[in-house]
Formats: structure tokens, sequence, C-alpha cells
């Protein structure tokens, strides 16, 4: 029943859901690896660029990566009104913002849930675009199109996310505000507007990765709630903050959900990723890469 | 017994009282029905304020333990056929192993790691017993309630009283352990974690003994769920919006005092009782939303806190 050409068909789109993975998961290591924001609404927030993109796709025959593009800068502004409302309300008053943030952003993703519904219904929605269905052979393997999509335009996003904030002033500004926001106030920077704009770049980045959600799969509303176990297991398994690690730990989620997927089918798939969680914070909570030791 | 103690005691009776008369004088079977629903959320929400307010661990894995809860008394039975009290003894007993496992992930993870630790482990739980056909699986299980027995005049009348029962237990917990020194290690380690371990707390005890109560409260009071229903599925049994409903009345309410997650599950409850039947369940989950952010953001303390507030103004 299971022979190596399977193990290796399962390996390989494994490889490129991983990528996938990693572009959905970039906004949460920025915000929730560098900033340490407990985002739990980021997959909320990218199920909402879905349906943005669905509504630009279905409506104006959009293609859905230009879609994606198009609702960027929008995204950017919410993101950056976003965190002003978390730090206005809690980081500002100190103590306990971690628990009541986490509330508070259950809260948000509930809001949003529900809005999709009542605008959308619960039916699944997916988009039209030339390369959605088609397939590409290599000898007995098929591999979907929209994968190898998914897959060039993560690798892209990953890239750049990493130059951005490896090469460019503002992006060595965030990791400093991420290693020691004491020490950027007394150089007479100030933290907050950089965590703002960091944060802004978080949810931008959901534009294009929510329309290659909506590419690889049919959404639904409360899609989000499998995502907070995939994008927070590739963050906390790459080790807070680390670009490439997230690159690295998504590809080893996305090669062990396919293999589990052949082995022992669907209905095992969504513990996949919460399992790998759970096994990671009791047994090396610093992650694969971590900053922190 | 101090007066404090007395009263409570005495009010506790009461209320039993008046439970067990008001199944015998309505006839009609849908306030049980819904009352229910209400008390259930009281005993979760107390239950849950053990751990979360004492402590200030944020558990999101209510809906496993509830879910746990339906599931043990499911399994019990079709195994056995097992009375309504057996299958809460049992499911209580399930939920003290379950937080004493959870009582030692807190020894590994703190603040948000904990948080999402347990909604990690709600999904795994909620998977594996999807994945469990004996159970019913995917789709779910019918179950058949056996004929009620005397002195009640139907099935429903009957978990009403002993849900009512369950709330009076949890409160009383809660309420003891706030006043006693359990309560004080946990606000202590709330507090400061590493300040009390020096200090002499005994952490790791306090944080895993708090774990198995309110485990064991949140598992017993999801076992009549199953016979409430007559029927259980798993992604309604670990359905998350247990978990936020749960986190939300505590907030709502205020967590520093035992009577604060009470107000707040009566008042949402009952909101939501109400918004299901009148628009749709939606709307509900909405509201439980806008609720939450409201309240995390503008009362922070939950009306117990606005409450203090407000007499100490007066006061001075």
């Amino acid at each position: 029943m299971f022979s190596f050409e399977l193990l290796l068909d399962a390996v390989v789109i494994g490889v490129l859901l991983g990528c996938f993975y990693a572009a959905v998961s970039l906004g949460l290591s920025v915000s929730f690896g560098l900033l340490d924001v407990p985002h739990v609404a980021h997959p909320a927030f990218l199920v909402l660029a879905s349906y943005a993109v669905y509504v630009l796709n279905e409506h104006y025959g959009i293609d859905p990566l230009l879609a994606g593009l198009l609702i960027t800068p929008f995204l950017f502004v919410f993101g950056l009104a976003a965190y002003r409302l978390y730090y206005e309300t809690f980081e500002k008053r100190g103590s306990d913002a971690g628990v009541r943030g986490i509330a508070f952003f259950f809260g948000i993703a509930f809001i949003i849930e529900v809005l999709i519904i009542l605008q959308f219904g619960v039916d699944q929605r997916s988009v039209t675009a030339t390369y959605v269905g088609k397939a590409l052979r290599i000898g007995d393997m098929r591999i979907p199109f929209r994968l190898i999509v998914a897959f060039v335009v993560a690798a892209a996003l990953t890239i750049l996310l990493t130059l951005y904030l490896s090469k460019t002033f503002m992006g060595r500004a965030i990791r400093a505000v991420a290693q020691d926001q004491e020490a950027l106030r007394l150089m007479g920077a100030n933290p907050i507007q950089i965590k703002q704009w960091a944060f802004g770049i978080a949810t931008a980045v959901l534009g294009v990765a929510g329309a290659l959600l909506i590419i690889v799969a049919p959404v639904e509303p409360t899609l989000d709630r499998t995502y907070i176990g995939r994008t927070f297991c590739v963050v906390v398994m790459a080790g807070l903050g680390s670009m490439s690690g997230t690159l690295v730990a998504a590809i080893i989620l996305g090669v062990a959900e396919t293999i589990v997927l052949t082995l022992f089918g669907a209905s095992w798939a969504p513990a996949i990723s919460f399992a790998m969680l759970l096994g990671i914070l009791a047994v090396r909570p610093q992650g694969l890469f971590g900053r922190r030791s | 017994m101090k007066r404090n103690g007395i009263f409570f005691w005495v009010g506790a009776v009461v209320f039993l009282i008046v439970i067990a008369l008001i199944t015998k004088l309505i006839g009609n079977e849908y306030p049980f029905f819904a009352g229910y629903v209400i008390l259930q959320f009281i005993v979760l929400a107390v239950a849950w304020s053990i751990l979360g307010g004492h402590a200030g661990y944020v558990n999101f894995g209510t809906s496993a333990f509830f879910g746990m809860g339906v599931y043990t008394a499911v399994f019990l039975f079709k195994v056995a056929g097992a009375p309504l009290l057996v299958q809460i003894a049992a499911a209580a007993a399930v939920g003290a192993l379950m937080g004493f496992l959870l009582g030692l992930l807190t020894l590994r993870m703190q603040g948000i790691f904990f948080s999402i630790a347990t909604i990690a482990l709600t999904i795994v739980i909620e998977t594996s017993i999807t994945n469990w056909r004996y159970v019913g699986g995917a789709a779910g299980i019918q179950l058949q309630r056996p004929p009620v027995t005397w002195p009640f005049s139907g099935y429903v009348q009957m978990l009403f009283f002993v849900q009512a029962v369950l709330v009076v237990l949890a409160v009383a917990v809660s309420r003891y352990i706030q006043n006693s020194w359990i309560g004080r290690g946990l606000q202590a380690l709330r507090d400061d974690e590493l300040a009390a371990e020096c200090t002499g707390v005994p952490t790791l005890k306090l944080k895993v003994l708090a774990c198995v109560i309110s485990g064991a409260l949140m598992c017993a009071a999801g076992a009549p769920a199953a016979m409430y229903l007559q029927y259980a599925d798993p992604s309604s049994a670990f359905n998350l919006n247990y978990s936020v409903s749960v986190l939300a009345m505590s907030l709502i309410g205020g967590t520093a005092h035992w009577a604060g997650p009470i107000v707040g599950a009566i008042l949402l409850a009952s909101t939501q009782q109400l918004l299901t039947v009148t628009i749709s369940s939606e709307v509900n989950v909405l509201v439980l939303g806008v609720m939450l952010v409201l309240f995390v953001v503008a009362a922070p303390e939950g009306l117990i806190g606005l409450l203090r507030r407000l007499l100490r103004k007066e006061g001075k």
C-alpha cells in the first residue's frame, strides 16, 4: 500500500505546500515573532484578505494575485490602525498585555468570522484563473499548478521580506526594536512608531498570502481556526522572528502533513500542526532557530 | 464558621429548594432547556476562574474539558448504560487527570505560550475523538435517554436540577479557594511567580491543584450535555466557542471575586439564549466577540472591578 513513489509524491507536494504555509505565516513571524503581539486574529485577517480577493475576482474578473497586490496598501493602513489600538489599550497600560491581548484578538477574530458569514454565507468560495485546476505532469507525478504558483510566490515573498529586514534602514530598525526597545529609545528613536510600521508590514503581506490561500483551496469563514494551528506552529518552530527559519519550519510542517495524509487519511490532518506545536512548546520552546536561548 | 459562610450556605440551600420547586411548578419544558445552558455556563466560568482568575493562567482549553466530559458520558452510556451520576463522577475523574497533565505543562510554559498550548491540546483531542469510530466518529452519535426516575417529572427537569447542584458545588469550591491559603498562594504566583517561589510558596503544587480542580469541574459540567442533547458530535462538543464564551464571561464579570464569573455567565449566557431564539446563532457569536473586545478594552477588571471602583469613589 505504501510505496517509494507515494512517499516521493508526498514529499514533493509537502515541500510545495510548506512554502505556501511559509507565505501565510510570514506576517505572524513579524507580529508575534518580532513584536511579541499575541496576534491570534492573524489567520482571521488572512481569511478576510482572501474574501477581498474573491470579491475582486468574482465581480471585476481581476487575477487573484493582482487582486492580492491591490489590497495590500489597504491592509497596511489597517495594520497600522490595529497596532495603534492594541498599543493604546494594552502595551501602554503595561501589565498583563499578553493575556488580555490574546482575549482581545480572539474577540476580533470572532467578529471578522461572523461579518464574513453575514455577508457571504457559510458556503465555500473559490477564484477563477487560468492556473487554477490544471496540473503539471512529470512522469507519473501530478503537481497541481496552483501549488506551483503558491510555491513561486511564497519563495519570492520570503526572500523579499528577509532582504527588507536585513538590508533596509527600516527593516533593521524593526529587528532592533525586537532586540532591545529601551536601547532604541535611548538612541532617540521612537520604538512605538517602528513597531507600528512593522505591524503594518506584517498585515500588508497578508494581501498576497490571502490570494494564495484562496488559490490553493476554497475558503470558508471559519477556516481561520485551522490556520491558528498552522501559523503558530510554523512561527514557534522557526524560533520567534526568524524569516529563513519560517521557511524551513513551514516545509517541515508541509511534508509532515502530506505524509500523515497519505498514510492515515485526511481526518487526522487538522491535528498535525497542533500536535507539532504542542511538542515544540514542551520540548524546545525556543524553536529550531531561536533568537532566545 | 463565619457569618458570611452561614449566609452563603443558607443561600445555596434556598437556591436548590427554589430550583426543585420550579421543576415541579412549571409544566413547559422550554424554560429548563434554556436555564440548563445558563447553569452550565456558570459552572464552566466559575471553574475556569479558579485557574484563570486566581493564578492568571489563561486556559483556552475549556472546550477540551467540556468535550471530554461529553464523551466520557457517551462512552460509559454506550458501554454499560451507566446512570447519569456515574457519568458525571467519571467525567470529573477524567477532568482531574487532564488537569493534572495540564498542570505539569505549566512547568515549561507561561503566559501566551500556555494559552496557545491549550488551544493545541483541544484540537488534538478533538481529532482523536473524530477518528474514534466506537463513539460515533465525525458523524456523531444518537443517544436514547433512559426513563426518568422519581421525584422528577421529566428528564430535562432532572438535568436542570443536577446542573444546579454542580453550580453550588463549583461556587462553594471557588469561594473556599479564594478565602484560603490556596487562593492567596495562587495570587502570589500570579503577581510574580519567581518571587512567590523564592518566598516559599509551593508554586508547582498550587498550579497543579488549581488545574485539577478546575479541570474536574469543567469536565463534570460537560457530562450531562450528552443526555441533554441526546446527541454528541466532536465538532460541536469541542467547539472553540465554549472556550471563548467562558473566557468572555469571566472577564466580563471580573475575576477578582468569586461572584464575578457568575455575574458574567448569567449576563452573557442569557443574552445568548435570547439572541439565538430571536435572531440567529451567528449574531450570537458577533455579540460574544464585541462584548469580549469591549470589556477587555474598556473595563479590564470586569463588572466587579467597575463596581469596586464606584464604591471606592463614594467612600472618598
